[in-house]
């Protein structure tokens, strides 16, 4: 019993340190003086400062944060409409293959999703003209695209396990179909289409593979910045850049965690009263 | 639905009075005009027609599948029949939309919205109506009184027990002061003695509001107890529909005689039948049986005479008089409620019938023990012939 549980115990001790221990090391190499990324030199926030100064990390930054939230919010927008579309619509000819074909672009490569819509925006610039140049603009059509299969599944799977009887009574009680979904139904979704926009969020800001291919000469990601200096060897800026992402992220989860903690406090204090 | 918001006063006439449906003169408040609904091969509900009239609590009993909810939930409308009608009121109603419709349904599973308090919850069906807010808030309040939940009006539904939010889907569908009320398996998710309660403050809240009431169940006991008259279902069709006595004592067939307690099957052949009275000598004894039967049936022909085991007589000594001696047993098994005791008979061709006796004596033995040998009888009137 007891060498099973030490077993156990560095097991779990293991696998956390394969999870943190990488992202450890960078940032505590995002202080280091030297510039060589391999040698400690010393202490310093010199790369800090440098990343300050740095307009072409810092537009890039600012450019993907853009497309994240622009694309997250279409994305979320459509694949809640093509879930609804998809669920509650009664039984129609077609509905299985129509389900199947939303989740495809999910198993899809990224590199042939890139590829494909490459294609469709130079073959649609020489049809009608349109979109002129490549840069954030076929970009983000690209993310609202892959990313907006993520959203419908999310919110298709949260519809299929809400019970159906709760549309039905507020359409007994005299709503009207469109009033029924702005009065029951999404309220009920909105936690799906959440975490859909989280999710679709996070994919754009990720994503390397089909901005390449989708970015014109002028719109660099953030990815593509890093990937592309990551090329000429780590620099110590990519590593203070990614400090601060981490250090973003991880507030961001500790204020959504607090929050929802404190939700369930209330609520617990609520039925507990007589 | 104004129709539905003016609907109070014509309403009040109170709970069906008498036997409306005896009395051809009567107009059917509900009228099904044999309504049919397929899923592809399936026929869920097979060319149905019904007439419920105005403040019956009328109940739909059936095992699952036999398909009372797909009937009750083209009512609501949330099902397009695929041939026949539905009038409510002399309305024509069969195309119309589940929001169009002057009924409201209360769901098996409750459905109160989780997002809304109590108090919006039973607001919704008038905010919709685009009513006043205070008249909306009165009727509200009125309602919470009805239900007996005014302390509870702020709480979001997570926080009720399975009673109380039961009584929050009622409120709100009666808050539309609906001209029929639809009621989907009312008591089955409340536990026993809950029920009881339940079941008794349904009857006195049809009563109150007249409103008409139709419900289904699967459970025979709520909808006996529940039910003005009641339709037992059975692959799509009705097999039978009276009151709870009619379908108890006199039911149509083996099928409903089993579904409600337990009954005493007697094969016999038919020895004439006149369309009123059918005579038969059962294979357990010589004796001729005469039975109301409206039926003619061939002589020489088979048939079943049903009795229910309160209506068995036993008794040590051979009766005299008016009841007829079906057989002679020995008393196998017996068990002591208290009130009355349960015999089991094992008869002289090795029939096991079930006897249930009123104990109207105060006695510190029994009555009757194992092994006695008994007479068994019933007074003429109290057996019915079963058809399969």
């Amino acid at each position: 019993m007891r060498r099973s549980s030490t077993f156990l115990y560095s097991l779990l001790c293991f696998g956390y340190a394969f999870l943190y221990l990488p992202i450890l090391i960078l940032m505590i190499y995002s202080f280091n003086d030297s510039r060589l990324a391999t040698v400690w030199g010393g202490f310093s926030t010199r790369w800090y400062s440098a990343l300050l100064d740095n307009s072409q990390i810092l537009d890039a930054a600012l450019l993907s944060l853009q497309i994240a939230v622009i694309s997250a919010t279409a994305a979320t927008v459509l694949g809640t409409l093509a879930a609804l579309g998809l669920n509650r619509m009664g039984r129609y000819r077609g509905r299985t293959l129509f389900t199947g074909m939303i989740a495809a672009p999910l198993v899809m490569p990224e590199v042939i999703t890139g590829l494909s819509l490459l294609l469709l925006f130079v073959s649609l610039q020489e049809l009608i003209g349109w979109p002129g140049t490549r840069g954030a603009n076929t970009i983000t059509i690209a993310h609202i695209t892959f990313s907006m299969a993520y959203v419908a599944v999310i919110v298709q799977s949260r519809l299929a396990s809400m019970d159906q009887s709760l549309e039905e009574a507020a359409m007994d009680l005299g709503g009207r179909p469109f009033a029924v979904t702005l009065d029951v139904t999404l309220p009920l979704i909105a936690p799906a289409m959440a975490a859909g926009w989280l999710l679709a969020f996070t994919l754009s800001l990720d994503d390397l593979v089909i901005a390449s291919f989708t970015a014109g000469a002028g719109a660099s990601t953030l990815p593509m910045v890093i990937f592309s200096k990551v090329k000429l060897g780590v620099t110590p800026e990519i590593n203070a850049l990614a400090t601060i992402i981490i250090g973003i992220v991880t507030v961001g989860v500790l204020v959504a965690g607090w929050t929802m903690l404190r939700q369930q406090r209330q609520l617990a204090n609520q039925q507990t009263r007589p | 639905m104004t129709e539905t918001s003016g609907g109070n006063s014509a309403n009040a006439g109170g709970a069906c009075s008498g036997s409306p449906w005896k009395d051809p003169s009567q107009q059917p408040f509900i009228e099904l005009q044999s309504l049919s609904k397929r899923f592809g091969q399936f026929s869920a509900v097979d060319d149905i027609s019904l007439k419920i009239y105005r403040g019956e609590l009328f109940t739909i009993l059936g095992g699952s599948g036999c398909g009372k909810s797909t009937l009750l939930r083209m009512l609501a409308g949330f099902e397009k029949p695929s041939a026949g009608r539905i009038l409510i009121d002399g309305v024509d109603i069969t195309s119309s939309p589940p929001y169009e419709r002057p009924v409201n349904m209360m769901f098996q599973s409750y459905a109160v919205f989780p997002h809304m308090t109590v108090e919006q919850n039973i607001a919704y069906g008038l905010k919709k109506e685009k009513l006043p807010r205070d008249e909306v808030a009165r009727r509200v309040e009125e309602m919470l009184q009805l239900v007996q939940l005014p302390q509870l009006a702020k709480r979001k539904p997570n926080q009720l027990s399975g009673g109380q939010s039961q009584r929050v889907a009622l409120a709100r569908a009666l808050i539309k002061r609906p001209k029929v009320l639809l009621l989907d398996e009312p008591l089955a998710a409340l536990d026993k003695k809950l029920r009881e309660q339940t079941q008794f403050e349904l009857m006195n809240l049809q009563d109150q509001l007249g409103i008409t009431f139709v419900v289904v169940t699967h459970d025979q006991e709520e909808a006996m107890t529940l039910a003005t008259r009641i339709a037992v279902m059975d692959a799509g069709k009705f097999v039978q529909i009276g009151t709870p006595s009619e379908v108890y004592e006199f039911p149509r067939n083996r099928f409903i005689a089993d579904f409600f307690g337990k009954i005493n099957v007697f094969e016999a052949t038919v020895v004439a039948s006149d369309g009123q009275y059918l005579t038969a000598r059962l294979d357990d004894s010589d004796t001729e049986i005469k039975t109301r039967h409206e039926q003619s049936l061939a002589p020489g022909s088979r048939c079943s005479i049903g009795v229910r085991p309160e209506k068995l007589l036993i008794s040590t000594e051979a009766p005299a008089g008016e009841a007829y001696t079906v057989t002679r047993g020995v008393v196998e098994d017996l068990a002591y409620y208290g009130n009355r005791s349960l015999y089991r008979v094992r008869s002289q061709n090795g029939a096991v019938i079930q006897v249930s006796a009123q104990n109207y004596q105060r006695s510190a033995e029994l009555l009757l023990e194992w092994d006695d040998e008994v007479f068994l009888s019933w007074e003429s009137g109290c057996s019915v012939v079963l058809t399969e």
